[in-house]
């Protein structure tokens, strides 16, 4: 841009400085830039799954809070969860290669008659980010299709998202037939969407209610912390 | 000034609009994740019985069942083909309600938003987009509605666009977003944004203003803000009857009649002159509503803190239209690439 003040050689940062500004260009949603970076740390020998933890799941966590505190907004969001895109797009192969270790597995999904998915995606975006195998189903899923895709994913997670009043209990409807099949307890159920709040998350026997992509982020890892735990026991 | 609404904007000062139309739905029946557009031509007594509420209960205005009856929303339930006709009917079905009260009920023609992201962040694009609302505004138009009414929009190139095709009908048009995040839109349009905006359009709208978004105390510390704003056309205020909680199957907002009544005058007092009620807001709630604007003497605009111990508190700290709002610290080396 013209009025730019100071052109930035992302090869001529060392890498402290280099991530440091990984994690600015993310917040711009500088998708370009963000690839380049990842580049260059590959190059100088990063792990990919240090590239992963250290410079884009930083930085969007970042994002992540200042769109939880009121700082930043979807279009922003939106903007950086492509900017990380860019950069998983070339880590993911090479964490598949390297065996880069996954923390958990979700399946998410928009439910029946419900065609708002930004939240959602930006979920899958920050789960992916911070580690897990996420497999999204889309949107205007009944519910044979939340429970085929956990058991062929074989997801510890499902989350389902609404944004309207009109579809929120269809989360409801899911979980009950979870229930009737016996297989409610195999999954972590996690909900998210404007309408919602955290006591219809339980009122509905939902495991929690996320009011944001980044909640969504902390609470599926503390849930399956909890899970390995048990196991373990 | 031939159209039913601008009519009465002239002579009152205050109209009762009505309160919800999916939950009121969902008591009736409807399942969760169908349509409630498909019931104007399969269910048609339960729009009828949907209509009648508000319109017994008093309220001057009612929207129609056509909130998603734009073809990005009809096409989840394989309806895109029927846009046409299911606002016509829903309108349609309005009409008669509304002719048969004995005296002037204004029918609104709901239009709510296509639910895809706008480009150059998504893939809709303005010129389709208009194109949706139009083909939703003419089956309204055919249905006989007065004026149009776009609502819980997010996005200002979606109202935009939908003011576009109000105009494209040659229908008068109303139009309401959501601040739902923080005291702004989910795209992060405060309330002086929207003045701003809705200052700008041709055609205006005959009324702007909030709806849904989350609590009612929320959705009056926005209209202070349009208000504080300089708005000059008349503001309305659609707030929902409290917050929903999942009991005995069915979603029930917890804010009573007696809140909302209280937030019926206090949204007076904000500078509201259409108002009414979002999710989970009944016929009985739209009575105490109605008396207590009738009976209620007017007073000044409220504190934020009188509007908190009436109503309760606010989901954020700020509405971003102040400069105390939490902020980020940016290093901003690269001050010409992104918002600095």
């Amino acid at each position: 841009m013209a009025d730019e003040e100071e052109e930035i050689i992302l090869s001529d940062l060392d890498d402290a400085e280099l991530v440091e500004q990984m994690m600015d260009d993310l917040y711009d949603g500088l998708k370009d830039e963000i690839t380049e970076g990842v580049n260059i740390l590959l190059e100088r020998g990063w792990a990919p799954y240090r590239i992963l933890t250290e410079a884009l799941v930083a930085g969007m966590t970042i994002v992540g809070k200042d769109f939880r505190d009121g700082i930043l907004f979807v279009p922003e969001v939106l903007l950086a969860a492509n900017a990380m895109k860019a950069g998983m797009s070339i880590l993911k192969p090479l964490l598949a290669e390297t065996g880069a270790p996954t923390i958990g597995r979700m399946v998410i999904g928009t439910v029946k008659g419900d065609i708002h998915d930004i939240g959602q995606n930006l979920v899958t975006m920050m789960m992916e980010g911070a580690g897990f195998e996420v497999k999204n189903i889309g949107i205007n899923n009944p519910l044979e299709n939340f429970i085929e895709a956990a058991g062929e994913f074989d997801a510890d997670i499902l989350g389902m998202s609404a944004l309207l009043t009109t579809t929120m209990p269809y989360m409801k409807v899911v979980i009950d037939a979870m229930k009737e099949q016996g297989i409610r307890d195999d999954y972590i159920v996690l909900v998210g969407g404007a309408p919602l709040n955290e006591e219809f998350g339980r009122a509905i026997g939902a495991d929690a209610y996320c009011r944001d992509a980044a909640v969504a982020v902390e609470t599926a890892k503390e849930f399956m912390a909890r899970r390995h735990n048990r196991v373990s026991a | 000034m031939t159209d039913a609404l601008s009519r009465m904007l002239s002579t009152r000062d205050w109209i009762l609009a009505d309160g919800a139309t999916g939950t009121t739905l969902f008591n009736m029946g409807l399942s969760s994740g169908d349509s409630p557009e498909l019931w104007n031509v399969d269910a048609p007594d339960n729009i009828r019985a949907l209509y009648r509420g508000p319109v017994e209960a008093g309220s001057d205005l009612f929207l129609t069942n056509t909130f998603g009856g734009n073809a990005a929303r009809l096409k989840l339930h394989d309806a895109q083909d029927r846009v046409a006709e299911l606002n016509r009917v829903g309108a349609e079905i309005g009409r008669e309600i509304a002719d048969a009260a004995g005296r002037t009920v204004v029918v609104a023609g709901s239009m709510g938003p296509t639910g895809e992201v706008m480009a150059p962040l998504g893939t809709l694009t303005y010129a389709t987009a208009v194109q949706m609302f139009e083909e939703q505004a003419a089956g309204l138009k055919a249905g006989g509605v007065d004026v149009l009414w776009i609502e819980t929009i997010s996005a200002p190139e979606e109202y935009r666009a939908a003011a576009e095709a109000a105009g494209r009908v040659g229908l008068p048009y109303c139009g309401t977003m959501s601040f739902d995040t923080a005291g702004r839109t989910m795209m992060g349009t405060t309330s002086v944004d929207m003045v701003k905006m809705v200052g700008k359009l041709d055609p205006a709208p005959l009324a702007f203003g909030a709806n849904c978004g989350t609590g009612a105390s929320d959705l009056l510390r926005t209209v202070l803000g349009f208000a504080e704003a300089g708005a000059t056309r008349p503001i309305i205020a659609k707030g929902n009857a409290g917050i929903p909680k999942y009991v005995e199957g069915h979603i029930h907002y917890d804010g009573t009649p007696e809140v909302m009544a209280d937030y019926a005058a206090l949204a007076r007092d904000c500078g509201a002159t259409i108002i009414g009620g979002c999710c989970g807001t009944t016929p009985e709630h739209l009575r105490a509503m109605r008396e207590a604007l009738e009976t209620r003497p007017r007073g000044d605009a409220p504190s934020l803190d009188r509007i908190v111990a009436a109503l309760g508190g606010f989901s954020s700290a700020t509405d971003g239209t102040t400069d105390d709002g939490p902020k980020r610290e940016r290093r901003g080396r690269r001050r010409g690439a992104g918002a600095g």
